[in-house]
């Protein structure tokens, strides 16, 4: 089938007025189709849920466990239930950090990758600071993929979890994740996966995968800010303590304490968020009208075609795989001679919009021996066009800041 | 490229006094870390006053271009005359407006100034937010 760029592109009120919007890694934009859902959500359900007997709040509890249900259908998880609403992707790897790690020791190590964002390194290195564990890094080839000795000394040392991401927010690589969870659970490790930068251009099926835990934010798929999901398996979560205390999370309060309520609200402390939650199901059905597969095709055309332009030219350096076959989401670079910042305040004056600095990945940076790069990502709205726009301009900066 | 005014990327081609001090009376370096651009500072200083000023660093063309216009004004000033200077001074410098994701780049050699001073004071450095001021 043919994709029509030009339509989804109309879906999307911002891009109208001729923007060339290379930032979708950060966040996404959204659809007419999210934003209606969430304004008819508030102009004819929104109530408090869970909390009222009265017809509103039934619509409003409704609507937000169906958002639950589609969830769970887009991630291919057995239960509702195992989906939990957090703000964020980071939130969901904290809610893991703060409650799995709360029976760790100071014997105990957690396995993490040189391609982790900070979402999913800084909260175990706070548990690091707390309960004196150990961190073992996976390392990388130098185009970018993970080493698979390192995987294997890694895991040898049988961590209790290895939190890994499904896309570097970086270089795009594609991590083998199904793969790499097998070995994890044959050493008797758990895995948590990062799925905020791979949600919006893979097919996730948790249960194929077999992972233990996976967290997304719903601003990277085409959805609102300010909700995004944990999804872990049931017995997993029955088993960790509870995470945010307050009103939803229990079953009974008397002054002496409290017994936790059922599984998700158990992790659902305080008033969630609902219309955000109703934007992400009107998100995640817009991605499945579609077809995430069309969209990852319709995207590795644009990536394969931006690695080309960009090697053309002679100042630009490519950080990670040269294959569109292997990368999804973004392609990061540096410019000889111009600083990532000076290129994109340059690129966003011609309505160009990228994004520049460490991407939240210092230690990668690190290891890449560069402090900032300049990063691209795209989405199921970019076009051909705006690869080409974009190369014009990098071309067009070298020259006029070398003249 | 408005903001890239010629005399902003001439600075940024050409850095001012960007060489190593033989004998610094102090050394101070600053970073803007959501960036990772970089400036150390070296002054050679008597009676309070600055003779001889060197510095290196990394970073964008802003954030350069910057730390060398202002080392263009710093040799003879006093302690308190050099901690005295504002923002708005930087600002001036440059002669064209920088938007808010870019002020620190702007403020960093003025960060990096006065944090050397008082380091020369041994005085604790001062923050960001008092270096660039409640917005
Ligand atoms: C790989 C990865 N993990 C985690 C995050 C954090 O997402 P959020 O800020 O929505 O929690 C991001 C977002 O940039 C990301 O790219």
């Amino acid at each position: 089938m043919h994709y029509d760029v030009e339509a989804v592109r109309r879906q999307f009120p911002i891009l109208s007025g001729g923007i060339c919007y290379l930032d979708s890694a950060a966040t996404s934009q959204k659809p007419n189709i999210v934003l209606r859902a969430m304004d008819t959500f508030y102009t004819s359900q929104n109530a408090n849920i869970n909390r009222g007997v009265h017809a509103l709040a039934e619509a409003a509890t409704v609507a937000f466990e169906d958002a639950r249900k589609t969830v769970q259908r887009f991630l291919g998880a057995k239960h509702a239930h195992e989906i939990i609403f957090t703000r964020n992707a980071t939130e969901a790897i904290n809610l893991v950090a703060k409650t799995f790690g709360r029976s760790l020791a100071q014997k105990d190590r957690i396995a993490l990758t040189l391609l982790e964002h900070h979402s999913n390194i800084v909260p175990w290195l706070q548990l690091k600071e707390e309960k004196n564990i150990t961190i073992d890094w996976i390392g990388l080839e130098t185009d970018g993929s993970l080493n698979e000795s390192s995987i294997a000394d890694v895991l040898s040392k049988k961590p209790k979890l290895l939190a890994i991401t499904g896309v570097s927010n970086v270089l795009g690589t594609k991590i083998p994740l199904k793969e790499i969870i097998k070995k994890a659970h044959a050493n008797g490790t758990l895995v948590l996966v990062d799925a905020a930068q791979m949600a919006a251009h893979e097919k996730i099926d948790v249960q194929d995968l077999d992972c233990d835990f996976l967290a997304f934010s719903g601003h990277k798929v085409y959805g609102p800010t300010g909700i995004g999901v944990l999804y872990g398996k049931e017995k997993l979560l029955n088993d960790l303590p509870t995470f945010l205390g307050g009103g939803d999370m229990i079953q009974t309060v008397t002054t002496d304490g409290f017994t936790a309520a059922e599984l998700p609200r158990k992790f659902e402390a305080g008033t969630p968020a609902i219309a955000e939650a109703v934007g992400l199901k009107s998100a995640i059905e817009w991605i499945d009208s579609l077809g995430i597969a069309a969209i990852a095709e319709h995207e590795e055309h644009l990536l394969a075609h931006a690695l080309e332009k960009l090697q053309t030219i002679k100042e630009v350096k490519v950080l990670g795989p040269k294959d569109a076959k292997k990368i999804a989401s973004c392609i990061s670079f540096t410019v000889d001679g111009i600083h990532p910042h000076d290129l994109t305040q340059i690129l966003s004056e011609k309505g160009v919009y990228l994004r520049a600095g460490h991407h939240c990945t210092q230690p990668l940076h690190n290891h890449l021996g560069v402090v900032a790069t300049s990063r691209i990502s795209v989405a199921a709205y970019n076009t051909i066009e705006e690869i080409d726009r974009f190369a014009t301009e990098i071309s067009h900066a070298i020259s006029a800041w070398k003249k | 490229m408005d903001l890239y005014a010629e005399n902003i990327l001439d600075h940024y081609r050409h850095p001012r006094h960007k060489s190593v001090l033989k004998n610094p009376t102090v050394t101070h370096k600053e970073e803007n870390v959501s960036c990772g651009d970089t400036v150390e500072l070296s002054l050679s200083m008597k009676d309070a006053k600055i003779l001889e000023i060197g510095w290196s660093g990394e970073g964008c063309a802003i954030s350069q271009a910057a730390m060398s216009m202002l080392s263009e004004e710093l040799i003879g000033k006093t302690t308190d005359e050099a901690l005295s200077i504002a923002t708005d001074h930087i600002h001036e410098l440059l002669g064209v407006p920088v938007g808010p994701r870019r002020t620190k780049c702007a403020l960093l050699c003025l960060h990096t100034l006065k944090n050397t001073l008082r380091a020369a004071k041994n005085e604790p450095v001062q923050s960001w937010t008092e270096t660039v001021g409640e917005q």
